[in-house]
């Protein structure tokens, strides 16, 4: 009898479904999965290392690119840690508009992983009405930072700048004429507030037409349930966090266990799976976008209620203001060296965590008391949803790995770093 | 001048007559192959709240012109390691199928190329000859995500194939016959002396064995761009690979025809008796395909793809078992002379 031989299959790095740049190498017996053996390191920017050479606020920026779908909830993390060696405590509106913040790239995140999940399992149309979505919170995102992605808006001690009164509109073109463009700018008349109060409104509206195309679809049932069944003992073993623990009812959320910024005043609740299932982490998903859309708006009421200094009045961490750097010599001096040398950070060290969409997102970061870093070490949630690939897709088919893929919800930017 | 034209038509040679009456049934079909991908982006687009090609000539109508064009120009490339002229082979053997089977095909009662007694074995042989062609492709390619979906079509191809037959079988015992003509014309009057309603399973099967026949969502897994990149084809460029998309769509519309001639009724109005609508009319047969062919491009919009293993069970565990005990129902009503269907 002929020898037989299990079949390779170089799955990636230019695949539709390798989000990005996964290379996987499976071993196939039919089409069933023997071994799966992700190969990371494609998508390899040395964050950490560029990060050592850079003035600690210089950095936010590649925090940004790590996770490039969940931009804010980096900087957090990175923002967190440095605040705790520096000892601040930023204002309690800015610590606000953060977990505005946090919870509109939560659902940014959840919305592609959605889009992009369904599209991996072949249903085209979600990700189309997700990107819709998006869009407004770009909108967002870009009112108060510039960028549509790339925010760079946390600072430690608080944000930026706060938040605008005005929201960009547009204007009309060869494809739009004045009425179509009225109706386009209808929810932008008010402040970002009142825009971003305008989608909370009709968030809820469009989960439930994702629902109905995919919760009760029987197709999408008879892909995802039972497929990849993480048991809570092993999803604690292999580290998994965020979505992907809870998904095995694994009740851990660091928002509520290790509370962080204002989450502690804010009601909502952590949805947790039942059998760990490909199936339950998408409801758990869908229903953080709603928990999400809930924090959102108490954010709002709480913003609008409450104004206030957005970032610390510590001039040797967050910049003076314009006016005051223009006519006063002491401010331009430490407008100057905020900009050239930064600040220094007292020796010592700090892990700082965050409830990232896709689990704990962690900076290690030590200092010997220079401007920059010495050490800053990135506890990506994705490195160890994707070291889990292998036993979760064992036994199961070549369609169920991209499955899985896509329940994982890896980004490259932050595997690879 | 009408005088003229017949004289010299039959003094034509015959082999040129039948040659002529290719061309005329062809030449629609491809064009309609054509504008169908150009309906289905639309019509996606819509449904997926955007708007889908408008550039290309008024409202994006010359899209599939510029398309076809494209692919004219492009290189085929033909991988190192493949079997040249079955390369080559494949997509022809997977589009001729696809048009030949129009020869049977009969538009109303007078306008059809051959009026072929077989005609249902005939469309039966040649859309299962179809799979050749994916088969071979991916074979030739010497790809393993080429040979993955080849094996993957293969497999599916003769499931489908068993329901899709029983479907048919049971069309042969309502109308008692295998010409397509005469098993329209078994349905004249009206919508409820159609074939849909006392087969109504197997009209349902036939024509999601239609999907699946070509490797339509959601059954493309064959093709399974988010899992095998693009299946049998992967290898294939330029007109090659426009070969295979001109045989899916060409496919699509056969089958929507023929779910229209044998269980919708064909050319007849669904309103006999009335004025001007209630006479039979090839538009009424176009009608009923456009809403198959919708049903198509809705489906691929709507649905996630099933798993290879699954889309056998869906064939083997409910739509030949289906198909079966309702060809024992349609025989039984045959024998009673169920009326207004049977008697």
């Amino acid at each position: 009898m002929a020898e037989i031989r299990n079949y390779t299959l170089n799955f990636g790095p230019q695949h539709p479904s390798a989000h990005g740049v996964l290379r996987l190498v499976l071993e196939l017996d039919g089409e069933v999965i023997e071994r799966a053996d992700p190969h990371i390191g494609l998508l390899h920017r040395g964050t950490e290392k560029l990060a050592e050479h850079k003035a600690f606020n210089q950095n936010i920026g590649y925090m940004d690119r790590l996770d490039y779908v969940s931009m804010l909830a980096n900087e957090h993390g990175y923002v967190l840690a440095i605040e705790k060696m520096l000892g601040t405590v930023p204002p309690v509106r800015a610590q606000y508009i953060r977990v505005m913040f946090d919870e509109v790239t939560r659902i940014l995140n959840h919305l592609l992983w959605l889009g992009a999940h369904a599209l991996d399992i072949g249903a085209m149309t979600v990700f189309l009405f997700a990107f819709r979505e998006r869009e407004d919170l770009f909108d967002a995102y870009e009112a108060v930072s510039g960028a549509r992605m790339h925010a760079t808006y946390y600072r430690p001690g608080g944000v930026y700048r706060d938040l605008p009164d005005t929201m960009p509109k547009y204007e009309t073109s060869k494809w739009h004429n004045q009425k179509e463009v009225n109706k386009l700018n209808e929810n932008r008349e008010g402040s970002l507030l009142d825009f971003l109060e305008d989608f909370t409104r009709r968030f809820p509206g469009y989960v439930d037409e994702y629902e109905t195309l995919l919760t009760d679809n029987r197709i999408w049932k008879q892909r995802t349930v039972d497929i990849a069944i993480v048991s809570p003992e092993r999803a604690l073993q292999m580290g998994l966090t965020g979505p992907m623990l809870r998904g095995s009812g694994v009740e851990w959320d660091l928002r509520k266990k290790q509370p962080y910024e204002v989450y502690d005043q804010l009601d909502f609740d952590i949805p947790v799976g039942v059998t760990g299932d490909c199936y339950d982490r998408y409801l758990v998903r869908v229903a953080e976008m709603r928990e999400a859309n809930k924090i959102i708006k108490q954010c709002i009421d709480w913003l609008r209620a409450n104004p206030g200094p957005v970032i610390v009045n510590d001039v040797k961490v967050a910049p003076p203001s314009r006016e005051n750097m223009k006519g006063n010599m002491e401010a331009m001096i430490h407008h100057f060296k905020l900009f050239t040398e930064g600040y220094c950070v007292p020796e010592g060290e700090a892990y700082a965590a965050v409830e990232h969409p896709k689990g704990e997102f962690g900076i290690y970061l030590v200092s010997d008391g220079a401007n920059k870093p010495y050490r800053l070490k990135i506890r990506a949630p994705g490195f160890a949803h994707l070291a889990a690939l292998d036993e979760m897709s064992r036994g199961h088919m070549l369609a169920d790995v991209v499955a899985i893929i896509g329940t994982q919800d890896i980004v490259f930017g932050e595997v690879d770093r | 001048m009408l005088e003229l034209i017949l004289t010299t038509w039959d003094a034509l040679p015959e082999i040129l007559q039948i040659v002529l009456k290719i061309v005329v049934i062809v030449v629609p079909i491809m064009l309609s192959v054509a504008y169908l991908t150009l309906a289905e982006r639309k019509v996606i687009g819509y449904i997926q709240v955007r708007i889908g090609p408008n550039r290309v000539g008024p409202k994006g109508l010359l899209q599939p012109i510029a398309d076809g064009l494209k692919l004219l120009m492009k290189e085929i490339i033909i991988p190192t390691n493949s079997n040249r002229y079955l390369f080559i082979a494949a997509p022809i053997i997977a589009l001729a199928p696809a048009l030949a089977a129009w020869a049977v095909i009969p538009f109303n009662a007078e306008l059809l190329l051959s009026d072929l007694d077989a005609g249902l074995l005939y469309i039966l042989a040649l859309t299962s000859f179809g799979v050749y062609g994916i088969i071979i492709a991916g074979w030739a390619s010497n790809s393993k995500y080429a040979f993955l979906g080849a094996l993957r079509s293969a497999a599916q191809v003769v499931s489908y194939e068993i329901a899709m037959g029983f479907a048919l079988v049971g069309v042969l015992l309502a109308a008692h016959s295998l010409n397509i003509r005469d098993i329209v014309e078994a349905q004249a009057g009206g919508v409820f002396h159609w074939f849909w309603l006392p087969l109504l399973p197997l009209f349902v099967v036939y024509f999601l064995a239609g999907v699946a026949e070509t490797n339509r969502a959601p059954f493309d897994v064959a093709e399974g761009e988010s899992e095998i990149v693009a299946g049998f084809h992967v290898e294939y460029s330029g007109m090659c690979f426009a070969l295979f998309f001109l045989a899916e769509y060409a496919n699509m519309i056969l089958i929507a025809a023929l779910t229209a001639l044998m269980f919708l009724g064909g050319w007849y109005s669904p309103f006999p008796g009335l004025p001007v609508i209630g006479e039979p009319s090839i538009i009424w047969l176009f009608a009923k395909m456009s809403v198959f062919l919708f049903l198509f491009l809705w489906f691929r919009a709507t649905f996630p793809r099933y798993r290879y293993d699954q889309i056998m069970r869906l064939g083997w565990k409910v739509f030949i078992p289906v198909t079966i005990v309702w060809l024992l129902v349609v025989a039984v009503a045959v024998l009673a002379e169920l009326g207004p269907w049977f008697d």
